[in-house]
């Protein structure tokens, strides 16, 4: 499954990224931002129009915006189920 | 011996409070606001240690890394390295930290700490972790990353002389004393390391309450977000004309007055026509229009320091996606509502030079505040002060249009531009959100006080040296008795040779008199007509008449409203232009964006004008 797919609010760790497929630059600066191999994210919101972009994620204490170009590149795996909210 | 004037640097993530910081330690007023990649030059100051010694402080554009990869990233490593022309190497860093997102800040601080070079740490925002439940522990942080750590407030001022006290203390350190520079760490290390010290740092937290995680959930959401967004910016246009309506009247019947005080006091002479038709009816007819300017600056600084203003560029990414623009190209576009200066400036945090391009060359769209004063005048002439709907007047919701019109225009034109001249692939959107804040009261009142200022400046310098200039160009040569001073004047002629070429968009003469000496400023506009009218008064009734009411009996709707569309997009401004060239290394781009511009507001005006003339509207 990639970030994209993921449904909202379920923690996922980020398996695998596939870097070659995005922007050099763009790929610099997601890893700036711990979006990387290993990092425990949560896709908290999306956009309702066209596309449903762009994608804010959750990471640590920070909510980053990204576009679904750069949530496709990355394969997650989601983590367990929370018992209770 | 007298020693070198020490210099020190303000280094840190984007958004972490270094132009606080440097505001609050040298009393500078750089602008701050709550989005990351505000400051986009280095910018220097005077600090004063606790000796009495001063320190060159730098403010630096907040970086994620080293390895700059935009215009104003390069900046930073720049003048981190020394390699900076006319900027001295830093003897310490001031590596600037947000305590309630250690655990990201502490990366970039690993990398600028393993230089080796003298550093102290700000932990900035402290009161903004405490918000979020938690206790930190600077000791436990100074013993991981091996340099003083020393905690602060910025916007309250907290910390600010045990910083200044560190800085010196780090300067006097020998360089062994430094933490040594380690051998090539990778990006996943730094990152393992730094959640453990941020997890060292953490002595407790309690339970998560994020407040901003809640606002996220209406603000951010699908459905809700956009309508909000929208009702906002509504809201907004509105305020701008009722809100202000009693300042506005009262700054008015202050000038009115001040001109029949002229009138009655100043013997009859051609220095009292120019005080009273140039310098009052004329600056004058633009000063009243402070109220309106500080009311849309209320709005924007508190959008900007709230942290809406990431949000909005969140919710509206997939618009500019969908023209090819860059979700980078939101806050320079954004910037460019205050003046298309700030934001042609700050597109230096665009990576990709065509993706800069294009947001130069359409920033002059953005509505600026400069045509604030135009739109505002023409709207209250000709548009009635009714009611559309509860609580929407329909003064407001033209306004709110012709905003929206500018933003329509400069997607379509980015839409255009990106498929021929600057063609290329459009960069992503790659943005943190930051944490909502209440904005303080004393940096609001700062911001407004340092807007209003601007404009009454520039109401007492440029837009009066060209009021006058403008008011003796009518006035000489001086008419034949029964012939029209305007027509006889030499800025009449030059109006009625330029008008030739308006007439078939809906210009009368004195509409093409205003638009040349607005190039040196859009509100000149407004102060050219008063001046015109006042000069070209048949009588002392009709110059008492005021601005509006003389555009209500000269125009036509028609006319007025294809005024407006040519301010919509005319490039009526030069420093803009002058801006644009430093921006592109020459001549051919500020060329570009003039040729096109001129050619849109002729185009709008004409299709407005004649639109209008169809739909029985003259
Ligand atoms: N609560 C709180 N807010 C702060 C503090 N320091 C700065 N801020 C706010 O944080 C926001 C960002 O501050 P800036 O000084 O613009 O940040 P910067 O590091 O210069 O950001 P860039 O120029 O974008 O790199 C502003 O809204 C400030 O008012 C602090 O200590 N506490
Ligand atoms: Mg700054």
């Amino acid at each position: 499954m990639t970030l994209d797919q993921l449904p909202i609010g379920t923690p996922a760790r980020i398996a695998q990224v596939d870097w070659p497929a995005l922007v050099p630059e763009e790929a610099r600066r997601l890893r700036a931002l711990g979006l990387d191999e290993g990092a425990r994210v949560t896709l908290a919101y999306r956009g309702v129009f066209i596309g449903r972009d762009p994608l804010a994620v959750e990471i640590g204490r920070m909510t980053v915006a990204i576009r679904r170009v750069h949530a496709r590149a990355m394969q997650v795996e989601p983590l367990a189920e929370k018992t209770s909210a | 011996m007298t020693r070198k004037t020490t210099v020190a640097a303000l280094v840190g993530n984007p958004n972490a409070g270094k132009s606080a910081l440097f505001n609050a330690l040298t009393g500078a007023r750089q602008k701050i606001a709550n989005y990351p990649g505000v400051t986009v030059e280095r910018k220097a100051g005077r600090l004063l240690l606790p000796s009495g010694e001063p320190v060159e402080l730098v403010d630096l554009p907040g970086s994620y890394a080293l390895d700059a990869a935009s215009p104003d990233e390069e900046v930073t490593r720049k003048v981190i390295m020394g390699e900076q022309e006319g900027q001295a190497r830093p003897d310490v860093i001031v590596l600037v930290l947000d305590s309630s997102n250690l655990e990201q800040h502490l990366v970039f601080a690993q990398e600028v700490i393993e230089l080796g070079r003298p550093t102290v740490v700000a932990l900035n925002m402290i009161d903004l972790a405490e918000r979020d439940g938690l206790t930190l522990d600077p000791a436990a942080l100074e013993a991981a990353l091996g340099v003083p750590v020393i905690p602060t407030v910025a916007v309250r001022r907290r910390g600010l002389t045990e910083l200044a006290a560190a800085i010196a203390e780090a300067r006097e350190r020998p360089e062994a004393a430094h933490p040594a520079p380690r051998p090539h760490v990778t990006l996943p290390e730094r990152r393992m390391l730094a959640h453990q010290m941020a997890t060292a740092a953490i002595l407790s937290e309690t339970a998560r309450h994020r407040i901003h995680a809640r606002m996220d959930k209406v603000l951010l959401h699908p459905w809700a977000g956009p309508p909000i967004l929208f009702a906002l910016l509504f809201v907004v246009f509105q305020a701008v004309f009722t809100w202000a309506t009693p300042f506005a009247d009262g700054l008015e019947a202050l000038v009115g007055g001040l001109g029949d005080l002229a009138k009655q006091t100043l013997p009859e002479s051609l220095l009292r026509d120019l005080l009273t038709e140039g310098v009052i009816a004329g600056v004058g007819s633009v000063v009243v229009f402070l109220p309106q300017i500080v009311i849309l600056f209320f709005f924007i600084l508190t959008m900007e320091a709230t942290g809406y203003m990431a949000r909005a560029a969140f919710l509206m990414d997939r618009m500019m996606a969908g023209v090819g623009l860059s979700g980078r190209s939101f806050i320079p576009l954004l910037s460019s509502f205050a003046c298309a200066i700030p934001g042609i400036m700050a597109t230096r945090s665009i990576t990709d030079p065509k993706d800069r391009l294009t947001t130069i060359l359409i920033a002059p769209m953005m509505t600026c505040s400069a045509r604030l004063p135009v739109y505002a005048v023409i709207i209250a002439a000709f548009i009635p002060n009714t009611r559309v709907g509860p609580g929407v007047g329909l003064q407001g919701l033209v306004l709110f249009c012709l905003y929206v019109a500018g933003i329509i225009g400069a997607m379509l034109v980015a839409l255009v531009l990106r498929r021929s001249v600057t063609k290329g692939a459009a960069s992503g959107f790659i943005m943190e959100l930051p944490k909502y804040q209440l904005p303080t009261v004393k940096d609001l009142a700062l911001g407004l006080w340092q807007r209003a200022w601007i404009f009454l400046r520039r109401a007492g310098t440029m837009i009066f040296t060209v009021t006058i200039a403008l008011w003796i160009l009518l006035n000489f040569p001086r008419a034949e008795p029964g012939q029209d001073q305007i027509d006889a004047s030499i800025a009449g002629t030059m109006a009625n040779g330029l008008a030739v070429v308006l007439e078939p968009i809906g210009f009368n003469r004195d509409m093409s008199l205003a638009i040349i000496p607005a190039m040196a400023a859009r509100e000149v506009a407004v102060s050219s007509l008063a001046t015109t009218y006042a000069v070209g008064a048949e009588d002392e009734e009709e110059a008492a008449m005021a601005l509006g009411a003389q555009l209500r009996t000269r125009w036509t709707l028609p006319m007025a409203l294809a005024f407006l569309a040519w301010f919509v997009f005319a490039p009526q401004c030069l420093s803009t232009i002058a801006v644009a060239r430093r921006e592109t290394n020459g001549w051919k781009w500020p060329a570009f964006m003039l040729a096109y511009l001129f050619a849109l507001a002729y185009v709008a005006a004409g299709i407005t004008y004649w639109t209008a003339i169809a739909a029985g509207l003259g």
